[in-house]
């Protein structure tokens, strides 16, 4: 695995930026980051079909010398109103982190809290 | 000949399941690797068919390929589920082939060949969800539900309209917590049972003739 000589990079994305990205643009984005050893926060998440996508680009991008995977937490998505869905506000995906997997380690998630760790020895200076 | 005699019980059944909802259905069995998929599979299986899906092992990954058997019929009481039954490849985010030497004792080469075939599992998986009416997604009971796995596949399925039956595997086991899966999850039908032992294996059934068999319009993702 890549050791970062400069400690961990967590990079925190707005939803502005995000919104800005076709959906094949975005995963792209997040799996070359990922790629290069970041650790990303996205304000405004990935929807199912997004993250499955995402699981399945991963399995393509594992070379299991170099990159074993991703981690990947978010809250589900917003609950919409009777009215809003009359009115065709769809739901949206909320904040997600996303890092690659041999750095990053999901210790526990609940409808209230992700709690991650950075996998010891690998975030040091 | 008089029209009732012509009026032939497959086609009074095939106008009842037009108005009343599908008895036909491809259910596919997902989760993340070593929750029982297989394990459950081969009881459906073995109690309605007398066959068995595949191999089951403690070793993560041990299913790579989906494997599927058709017209499983399912009775319960007056009503049944005829169905085709897809066993697929545990889904992950993740597959290390050090985790196989280092913590199931398997050589380098077996790793790397099973993390290889365990990525392209994952692939195909995924895909199958594009071809199915509808999932038991099974969950460890001793485990924390809230994986990103769980979450990913729930979230897909309720956006194509899809039902899902929650089967809270491992009941057998001293720490499982089959209440947690329910209070993660409590838009959908969660059934603990032990794909193991078979313990409630029957309310499974009750459950999937009666979520699988209600008429439904399929959203494509």
């Amino acid at each position: 695995m890549v050791k970062k000589d400069k400690g961990i990079s967590f990079n925190l994305i707005s939803r502005k930026k995000l919104n800005n990205f076709s959906s094949s643009e975005k995963l792209k984005y997040i799996m070359k980051e990922v790629r290069q050893g970041r650790i990303l926060v996205l304000e405004h998440g990935l929807t199912p079909t997004e993250q499955t996508a995402l699981i399945e680009n991963t399995m393509k991008e594992i070379d299991h010398d170099t990159f074993i995977g991703i981690e990947m937490g978010g809250y589900g998505e917003e609950k919409t109103s009777f009215f809003q869905r009359v009115f065709g506000v769809i739901k949206k995906p909320r904040m997600t982190v996303i890092g690659p997997a041999h750095l990053l380690k999901m210790v526990h998630k609940d409808h209230d809290k992700i709690e991650t760790t950075i996998i010891p020895g690998k975030g040091e200076n | 000949m008089g029209i009732f005699s012509r009026f032939k019980r497959g086609n009074f059944s095939r106008i009842i399941q037009k108005i009343f909802g599908k008895k036909h259905a491809k259910i596919g069995i997902y989760g993340p690797p070593n929750v029982g998929k297989t394990t459950l599979a081969n009881r459906i299986l073995r109690e309605w068919t007398g066959d068995i899906m595949g191999s089951v092992s403690d070793i993560p990954h041990e299913t790579r390929r989906a494997k599927w058997k058709t017209n499983i019929k399912i009775d319960n009481g007056g009503s049944s589920l005829v169905m085709d039954l897809v066993d697929t490849p545990g889904i992950a985010t993740k597959i290390d082939f050090k985790e196989f030497m280092n913590t199931y004792g398997l050589n380098k080469e077996e790793s790397r060949m099973r993390a290889k075939e365990a990525t392209e599992g994952v692939i195909e998986s995924i895909r199958w969800l594009e071809d199915i009416d509808g999932v038991v997604l099974v969950m460890d009971s001793t485990k924390d539900p809230f994986t990103q796995v769980n979450v990913t596949i729930i979230g897909n399925l309720e956006a194509r309209d899809l039902p899902i039956l929650i089967a809270a595997n491992k009941i057998d086991a001293d720490e499982a917590s089959p209440a947690t899966l329910k209070s993660a999850f409590p838009q959908h039908p969660v059934v603990p049972i032990s794909a193991l032992t078979g313990y409630n294996t029957e309310d499974l059934y009750t459950n999937m003739v009666k979520h699988f068999g209600k008429k439904r319009n399929k959203k494509r993702g």
